[in-house]
């Protein structure tokens, strides 16, 4: 079981989800983050002061996968989320400990799906 | 003899420059960070309580009441006795004395409301409050009485100020200035000082807009041809401070910002002010125009360059505003508009604009001096400013234990 969280561009959203959706990958959470990283930030200026935000705003996705479905979902993020510029975002992986579903307490494989 | 027009108008108008300040209070709101938003609220909300109490008991005797030397009103009308609803012979004499009253009051509450902008974020509410009380006392009371009232040594010497450019953005500018630098400046902001939520901001200039048809219009006293004039006179400086900020914007900043736009909509309409009554549509146009030119230079060049915190550009756009519309009426005045008013110099008389130069240094080194003082004295009582890390956590949390916001519902 591994545990997938992918930071993207906010706009990109919904075609990763329906990417997700043709990889049979229906099951996430997304947050609205802010983070930098390769990407400039934002000028803003209120009355003539200047600041540049390089805090940007990106979206997160933590998806739960059995490890059969982690090539499919790493590949359903990257054709969805990308756009061949800095700022695209990353995908994290993670090797999960346990998967419980609360409602029938099923744990493993079948809780994650 | 009481006219009902003039009383159904004064009465409107005393509505919308109530609702100037719960208004004024969102209009700064939206420029603090988040956890601060409830204390300027609170701050706002606070003095219209209690500014109006003071008002009907000490507050109104010692502005417009029996003169005593030119410099205040007599105990006289303590508690609101002998002003009652008949007209006073004196003050508005087409409407009931006590609505003349409450008029003035809600110009008497948004003042102190105006300072609030300096010292948002760092301000201890205890201090707050007594000092915006001591305030209004000894120094609101006395201009409004110098250059408003009956035998004020200012209205005597023939000083048009005709809803408040002295009496209310001077001070409240000058004060704010004065303060300044004695609390210092807010900490963090080197960080981040965005304001949290601009559409508040930008509701509460839309509102501030619409009372001060009432703040100026009202000013006339009745439903007359002179508050038509000063009605006109608020919407075109309003539009004009509004057009100038946004292009200047435009050209130093690379873009027109919203807050600009807001910023310069308020300091036409801040300039505008003494004058409404006296000059023309295009005086009026001119006026907000300035203004709105000369603030955005101490906004942005003056306060960077000097490095202190007036916050929210009290000083900056009430303070600047208000010397640039009180100096203009010197300039702009017409009989022709108000013949109770004067003629400027485009008319042709310099001594208008000698009186007008002259009411803001008075009213200038008063205040400075007045708000030095009130404030040494309230600093020693209970404190301005709040401790470090109370002001790190936010005004709201630990002056008042609530939040504004919630991030579960």
């Amino acid at each position: 079981m591994k545990y997938v969280i992918a930071i993207i561009k906010p706009h990109r959203l919904e075609s990763v989800k329906a990417e997700l959706e043709k990889a049979e990958v229906h099951l996430m959470t997304v947050v609205d983050v802010i983070g930098c990283g390769r990407q400039k930030g934002i000028t803003e200026v209120y009355r003539g002061i200047k600041e540049v935000n390089d805090l940007r705003r990106k979206i997160k996705i933590e998806i739960a996968v059995n490890n059969e479905f982690l090539d499919k979902t790493i590949e359903a993020i990257t054709t969805g989320a990308g756009e061949g510029e800095i700022g695209d975002g990353k995908i994290f992986i993670f090797n999960m400990e346990e998967c419980i579903r609360i409602r029938t307490k099923e744990k493993g494989k079948i809780a994650i799906g | 003899m009481i006219n009902a027009s003039d009383t159904v108008w004064m009465l409107i108008a005393t509505a919308l420059v109530m609702i100037m300040v719960p208004t004024l209070a969102f209009f700064y709101g939206g420029l603090v960070r988040k956890k601060n938003i409830l204390s300027v609220l609170m701050q706002c909300m606070a003095l219209l309580c209690v500014i109006s109490i003071f008002w009907v008991t000490f507050g109104y005797s010692l502005a417009f009441g029996p003169d005593l030397g030119g410099l205040i009103g007599s105990l006289d009308w303590i508690g609101l006795s002998g002003v009652g609803l008949e007209p006073s012979p004196i003050y508005a004499s087409t409407i009931p004395h006590q609505l003349f009253m409450a008029f003035q009051m809600m110009f008497a509450v948004i003042t102190p409301a105006l300072i609030v902008g300096t010292f948002v974020e760092r301000i201890k509410f205890s201090g707050f409050l007594i000092f915006s009380l001591f305030w209004s006392a000894f120094i609101y009371c006395p201009l409004a009485h110098w250059i408003w009232a009956k035998g004020g040594w200012l209205a005597e010497l023939g000083a048009l100020d005709f809803a408040g450019g002295a009496v209310i953005h001077i001070s409240a500018g000058i004060a704010a200035l004065v303060f300044v630098f004695l609390i210092g400046e807010r900490r963090g902001i080197e960080h981040r000082r965005y304001p949290h939520n601009l559409p508040f901001a930008v509701l509460g200039t839309g509102f501030l807009w619409f009372g001060w048809f009432g703040f100026n219009a009202g000013s006339a006293g009745a439903a007359n041809t002179i508050a038509v004039a000063a009605f006109i006179n608020t919407n075109t400086a309003a539009a004009a401070g509004g057009i100038i900020w946004m292009l200047v914007d435009w050209k130093k900043n690379e873009v027109p910002t919203l807050l600009g736009l807001a910023t310069g909509i308020i300091a036409g309409l801040a300039a505008v002010t003494p004058g409404s009554g006296y000059i023309s549509p295009m005086s009026a146009l001119l006026i907000g125009s300035l203004s709105s030119m000369i603030c955005f230079f101490f906004v942005e060049k003056v306060k960077a360059k000097f490095g202190y915190d007036d916050s929210l550009d009290v000083f900056g756009v009430h303070g600047i505003a208000g010397i640039v519309g009180i100096i203009g009426v010197g300039f702009f005045a017409t009989k022709k508009i108000n013949p109770d008013g004067a003629n400027g110099l485009l008319y042709g008389e310099l001594n208008q604009l000698l009186i007008q130069l002259l009411v803001v240094v008075v009213t200038i080194v008063f205040t400075a001096a007045g708000t030095f003082l009130l404030y040494k004295l309230v600093d020693k009582m209970v404190g301005m400013r709040v401790e470090e890390r109370d002001e790190y956590v936010g005004l709201d949390l630990t002056q008042h234990h609530e939040t504004g916001y919630t991030l579960i519902d």
